[in-house]
């Protein structure tokens, strides 16, 4: 059902990258309370691309989640999406850039008056030109993609913690999105739903030519990236190949790691 | 049609309202305590305007001759009843009907008691009111002592339409003089009469006999078919003295009404009562709807990290407002309807459920809830998107 979803998309030919980071700085706080977050970070990422953003917790990833998301002004440096500069960008071109990018939290975050379809339709209902029905049937569509056909109707406190997330997911996925931004997608899963929900985001980077940026501590999912980056202290300190960053030295903190968040 | 059937989308206001539903129905009825004390409070006001003129509608008459020390119906000055003679000079005037009108103490035949009650005199053979079926029974007035009882007067002052009914003679004193009820009338009370009494001239002078002579309280005037009232006052002006002034019959009504609304506290005091009902009800909204976009902060959070512009949520909050307004003035005017009844039954007061009523309540909740929506809007800036993450 996923291949049919993305088979109506081409992947265009285009190379240049949909992020780019340059020196990009980031702090919380002023005068004796600064607490400088993000330092001189570079990176570039490209359509269809998925990288695997790790490191310790409080290092940054999340903050770089959020201004590579335009959730934040940025304050120093440069922060280009799809060609257009976060430096200096008003709130309505941010909101605007957010309709292209994809969000899964480590918080499903759905609404909890909505049954799981309409969650999903809220994500639907973000794509112009599209009816009312065929937004419904989209949102039917994500669904099923993540195994959720028998639970179209149920509200989020009716579903299991790992359901919900595969709702989040959908919703995600739903407003077909050009960059993906997941913070732990698969901290809530079990390890068979959570190599499905990783498997259907690589089909959706492969297919749709949709970066992938995912915050993870997961290293039963490496095998999907096509690059690995880990963050300490705010700095990028290299990328390369999962396999060679995640030495076995550090699978035993992954557990840890992933509580906190 | 079918466009608008395509383009809609998931009732979320409808959703996020009803998802607790006993908070929905704890707002449904502070706002529908709100409406209703503003329709008790409008109706009582406007009740009491309209029951301030109960009997003036009932006259027939086109023009209306009083004092001009006349202050309202509870403190009518007499004039000069040769005025009258005057006006029938004008080529308009058809006819023209002296009214001696005073409040006198009826006593209760049963309990002995005293209360006032508006006395009319008249001449039996002239025209008073509208309704035909009072020149029938007016004739019963030509003896002396007789009066016609309305029928619609607060209980007070005794079981007098039942005993009449009956078929017992039925006596009692009005200003200290014997009076027999001869037969019945609907009138009506107002806030300044409880009940109303009809008698005929003689018998008015009997009982008041301090009246000065050849003094009326009210000059009814009726003009040929076809006159413009107006027209016909101006004239009239111009030629009578200053010791009467000359009123069209709405002119006449509009005169009393005035009185209450703005030479007593009444009006303002209701109006007043209404106003407190809609400063209530927008602290009830407010509450509730600060309290559903505080509990929904994470959800907008998300909405507008996907994409949702602010303006989308601002909308479903003032859908929520509109929801609250529709769904809490619908019990409202429900409970408005029997609580006149209520009234009415025990008052006798004129309230009824108007259109113009309904649509300014329904106004004023709607003002209420979207303006408090408008206030609770003002907490959705606390939607950060970059804090779900």
């Amino acid at each position: 059902m996923f291949s049919t979803l993305l088979a109506t998309h081409t992947p265009p030919a285009a190379v240049e990258p949909c992020v780019q980071l340059r020196q990009l700085n980031h702090w919380y706080g002023s005068g004796s309370n600064r607490r400088q977050v993000l330092q001189g970070v570079d990176l570039s990422i490209n359509p269809g691309e998925v990288v695997l953003l790790t490191g310790p917790s409080g290092c940054g990833k999340t903050t770089l989640l959020t201004l590579v998301g335009a959730l934040r002004q940025v304050m120093a440096g440069s922060v280009r999406v799809f060609g257009v500069e976060l430096q200096g960008s008003t709130r309505g071109q941010r909101q605007q850039l957010r309709r292209s990018i994809g969000m899964i939290f480590q918080g499903h975050n759905l609404l909890r008056c909505l049954s799981a379809e309409q969650n999903v339709q809220m994500g639907a209902d973000l794509l112009p030109d599209l009816g009312y029905r065929a937004r419904r049937d989209l949102a039917r569509q994500w669904l099923r993609a993540v195994g959720l056909e028998d639970h179209l109707g149920k509200l989020p406190h009716d579903l299991s913690g790992g359901q919900k997330q595969r709702v989040a997911i959908a919703r995600a996925l739903a407003a077909e999105p050009r960059l993906l931004l997941a913070d732990e997608p698969t901290a809530a899963l079990d390890s068979r739903t959570g190599r499905e929900v990783v498997d259907l985001l690589k089909g959706l980077a492969r297919n749709q030519n949709c970066a992938v940026l995912m915050v993870t501590h997961d290293p039963r999912i490496l095998d999907i990236a096509d690059r690995v980056v880990r963050m300490e202290d705010g700095q990028l300190m290299d990328s390369g190949q999962g396999e060679r960053l995640w030495g076995a030295d550090r699978l035993p903190d992954t557990g840890r790691e992933a509580a906190e968040g | 049609m079918s466009g608008f059937w395509q383009r809609r989308r998931i009732p979320l206001a409808w959703l996020l309202l009803t998802r607790q539903p006993a908070r929905l129905a704890v707002a449904l009825a502070g706002i529908a305590f709100a409406g209703i004390l503003m329709f008790m409070q409008l109706g009582f006001r406007d009740g009491l305007f309209d029951a301030s003129v109960t009997v003036h509608k009932l006259f027939d008459a086109d023009l209306v001759l009083m004092s001009p020390r006349t202050m309202s119906s509870i403190g009518m000055a007499g004039f000069p009843r040769r005025r009258l003679v005057q006006v029938m000079a004008d080529p308009a005037v058809v006819g023209t009907t002296p009214v001696h009108w005073n409040l006198m103490l009826w006593r209760n035949p049963e309990t002995r008691r005293t209360r006032s009650i508006l006395t009319i005199g008249f001449e039996p053979g002239d025209p008073l009111f509208t309704d035909p079926s009072l020149r029938a029974k007016a004739h019963v007035l030509n003896q002396q002592g007789r009066v016609l009882f309305d029928e619609l007067s607060r209980p007070e002052f005794g079981p007098i339409a039942s005993w009449f009914r009956q078929g017992r003679t039925v006596e009692t004193e009005v200003a200290g003089k014997r009076v027999r009820v001869a037969g019945l009338v609907a009138l009506g009370p107002s806030f300044g009469a409880d009940g109303n009494m009809l008698t005929s001239r003689e018998t008015f002078l009997r009982l008041m006999p301090n009246t000065p002579p050849g003094s009326i309280e009210l000059g009814l005037i009726r003009l040929q078919n076809g006159s413009d009232p107006l027209l016909v006052a101006e004239r009239l002006r111009q030629t009578l003295p200053d010791d009467v002034a000359i009123y069209t019959k709405q002119g006449f009504e509009e005169f009393e009404k005035n009185y209450w609304r703005s030479s007593t506290a009444i009006g303002f005091i209701f109006t007043l009562g209404a106003a407190m009902g809609f400063i209530v009800g927008c602290v009830i909204v407010y509450q509730i709807l600060y309290s559903d976009v505080s509990d929904h902060l994470p959800e907008y959070a998300t909405l507008m990290a996907m994409g949702y512009r602010l303006i989308n949520l601002l909308g479903v909050v003032a859908r929520e407002g509109l929801l609250l307004a529709v769904l809490g003035y619908l019990p409202a005017w429900f409970a408005g309807q029997g609580l006149y009844a209520l009234v009415r039954s025990g008052t006798k007061l004129p309230v009824y459920m108007n259109n113009e009523r309904s649509l300014l309540v329904f106004a004023l909740i709607l003002a209420m809830c979207m303006g408090s929506a408008a206030m609770a809007m003002r907490k959705l800036g606390d939607a950060d998107p970059a804090e779900i993450f």
